[in-house]
């Protein structure tokens, strides 16, 4: 499993874009905002939390379609499932790499661009962990996505329509928590929901998605 | 070591093979002939289990099982190395130094997967098999793009590396391999145009 | 005789084909009888005036919206464990329908929310929560016409149909937290106490017993439909091979 983890994350590094990508797409969307709403500080910092949360949810759909297309492609993707590893923990390994090519690195840039936004000082620390505790649930949510997607030739649109309502209720709480504690309200009870969705989605999607990626590899 | 029994197995929904039955001993390996579209590729992936087969019975030693079509599973961003270090890792073997000099890689090593010629990513691919130690291979046409003195290479890894050390190989080929190995046509097996089983079957 | 029997394809074309004229038949009497009963001859109420009659129609299709994804559920978990082609079929025929009473639904309660709110739309958790559901018929649909080998379609599409259900319940309660709404509670309840007056109650009544008619009739249309389909399917496939 590790071997798999590596080579994803080498793979990433190596292929260029892995890292650079997403952060550079949430970066535009966050300069973009205040060109499209103006540039009232108030405004855009009561904005600010549901903006970074959109943002990085949209950054993290970017590069979902690679997670399993190009080893699909390939062949790795049939070699993977005779081989002894089991697809499930495949699944979560292939969302584990996503989140550390994608989600990791856009939880470290949020507060710069926070900075941008003028969210308002107290809700850092609670931007910053309702991102860590959210994105993997958006990785794991998109793997199952993208592994029902795998074999279509266009499935980069079809993939968003699909994964974009399931990332509804990580995307209230993650951006309620980051609200409430930019209020100075007790942003607790959202990280709590949030963490319960992460926590459940990898214990439960794996199976989901290595289920779907053995009917698409028939 | 490998025994299949009424085999039906079916591409896209529709039946194309029938009542397969043959058996393999260890150290032996078969040769699957026939014309295009026959069924090869689709009784290999059933064998392979990366498709169920509708009817009939496959058995073989659990977790002994490997699969080779043309799609190498190469990564072109990775070394030779890495590529089959991988391979080993998820295997949990060892990547011998005699497996590169045994398929002709050992000048390669270093280059990525992305600059090799079709040819020396066929090696790379047959390479992984020496890797993973799994005794029963299904290979779909494993010498596409090699040239003759690759196919030699690779028949003599077969015949005295793997099968001597009592594996098996079930091999789709068009071309004579030179190995000492009985031929299975699969033509008498090709399912009649109203045979039962596809997935439509319910709806006729 | 096992009840799956009736699930046979052609069992099931036999079977429904002198049903669904009955069906459909019924299910226009109850709606004409329903609507014209809500509209001409119950009383306005004493807050809401003469607007509070487009329940007739809101109550009914936001019911059958929720009825058809848990219908579509059903018959996903009997395709995964059985697999009976019917079944699949059914499912799929079941979305759009669903689709249209949930859009039915939302611009039904944007008519109603106009003069009792004053806007259309609001983000009101349970008008949200509909959004949402049409956001997840929208996404199964797509996936039906994506996939081209039926068996496939079906098993991802039921996968989906799943872990959809479960995500579509998060969002309901995610929703809730997010925002407490101007909805009113629910208009139906076992509880006698909350119910709406009877006078309005026995025309609703027969509203979404003709809705959910409609809805039995329309999908066993549209599975017969369906079924056909497949069957030209597989005898083009035949055809080609002969």
């Amino acid at each position: 499993m590790i071997a798999l983890l590596l080579r994803d994350l080498r793979l990433a590094i190596r292929a260029g874009g892995g890292f650079g990508l997403g952060l550079a797409f949430f970066l535009i969307v966050v300069v973009l905002v205040p060109f499209g709403v103006g540039p009232e500080t108030e405004l855009l910092s009561r904005i600010a939390p549901g903006i970074l949360w959109v943002a990085s949810l949209l950054a993290a759909l970017l590069s979902l379609d690679r997670i399993f297309a190009l080893d699909y492609e390939d062949g790795s993707l049939a070699l993977l499932a005779t081989s002894p590893l089991p697809m499930e923990g495949a699944a979560m390994i292939k969302a584990l790499a996503h989140w550390i090519t994608t989600g990791l690195p856009l939880t470290l840039a949020a507060p710069a661009l926070g900075f941008l936004l003028s969210l308002a000082p107290e809700a850092y620390v609670y931007l910053l962990i309702s991102l860590l505790v959210g994105t993997p649930a958006l990785s794991m949510i998109g793997t199952f996505g993208a592994a029902l997607t795998v074999g279509l030739r266009r499935g980069g649109l079809l993939l968003s329509l699909l994964v974009l309502p399931l990332y509804v209720p990580t995307l209230i709480f993650g951006a309620e928590a980051v609200r409430r504690g930019a209020e100075g309200l007790d942003p607790t009870g959202a990280l709590m929901l949030m963490g319960g969705i992460t926590a459940g989605s990898f214990a439960l999607l794996p199976f989901a998605t290595a289920a779907v990626l053995r009917i698409n590899l028939r | 070591m490998l025994t299949v029994e009424n085999l039906t197995c079916a591409r896209g929904g529709v039946p194309v093979l029938t009542e397969v039955s043959f058996a393999v001993e260890a150290g032996r390996a078969l040769i699957l002939r026939g014309p295009n579209g026959i069924g090869k590729t689709t009784l290999l992936r059933t064998l392979a289990g990366l498709q169920p087969a509708t009817d009939g019975t496959v058995r073989f030693p659990e977790d002994e099982g490997a699969y080779a079509s043309h799609a190498d599973g190469i990564k072109t961003a990775l070394t030779v190395t890495e590529n089959l270090k991988f391979w080993a890792d998820v295997h949990a073997a060892d990547l011998p130094d005699e497996i590169l000099k045994t398929f002709d890689l050992a000048d390669l090593r270093d280059r990525l997967g992305g600059t090799l010629s079709a040819g020396q990513k066929r090696r790379l691919g047959l390479a992984r098999l020496g890797v993973i130690g799994r005794k029963v291979l299904f290979l779909d046409e494993p010498t596409v793009s090699l040239d003759a003195f690759s196919v030699r290479m690779f028949a003599d890894w077969l015949q005295n590396t793997h099968l001597a050390a009592g594996g098996v190989a079930v091999i789709a080929t068009h071309i004579d391999m030179g190995l000492d190995a009985p031929e299975l046509d699969l033509t008498p097996f090709k399912a009649a145009d109203d045979a039962g089983g596809g997935s439509d079957e319910a709806f006729l | 005789m096992s009840m799956w029997e009736y699930a046979n394809p052609k069992r099931f074309m036999g079977w429904t084909r002198p049903v669904l004229p009955w069906t459909f038949g019924l299910a226009g009497v109850c709606l004409l009888v329903g609507l014209i009963w809500g509209f001409f001859f119950t009383p306005d109420d004493f807050r809401q005036g003469s607007t509070v009659k487009i329940i007739y129609l809101h109550v009914p299709s936001a019911l059958m919206a929720i009825n058809a994804w848990i219908m579509m559920l059903v018959a996903s978990l009997i395709w995964v464990v059985r697999r009976h082609h019917v079944s699949a079929l059914a499912a799929r025929a079941a979305a759009p329908v669903g689709v249209v009473f949930t859009l039915i639904a939302l611009f039904t309660g944007g008519i109603w929310g106009q003069p009792m709110w004053g806007t259309y739309w609001a983000w009101d958790p349970r008008l949200t929560s509909f959004l949402i559901l049409f956001l997840f018929y929208l996404g199964y649909i797509a996936l039906w016409e994506a996939i081209e080998d039926p068996d496939t379609a079906a098993d991802l599409t039921s996968v989906l149909c799943m872990v959809g259900s479960v995500f579509a319940i998060l969002s309901r309660y995610a929703v809730l937290f997010w925002n407490q709404g101007l909805h009113q509670g629910a208009s139906l309840s076992l509880d006698k106490e909350e119910n709406v007056a009877d006078v309005f109650w026995f025309p609703l009544l027969v509203c979404i017993a003709g809705f959910v008619l409609l809805f039995i009739a329309l999908v066993l249309m549209r599975t017969r439909t369906e079924i056909r389909a497949r069957r030209i399917r597989a005898l083009e496939a035949r055809a080609r091979r002969a």
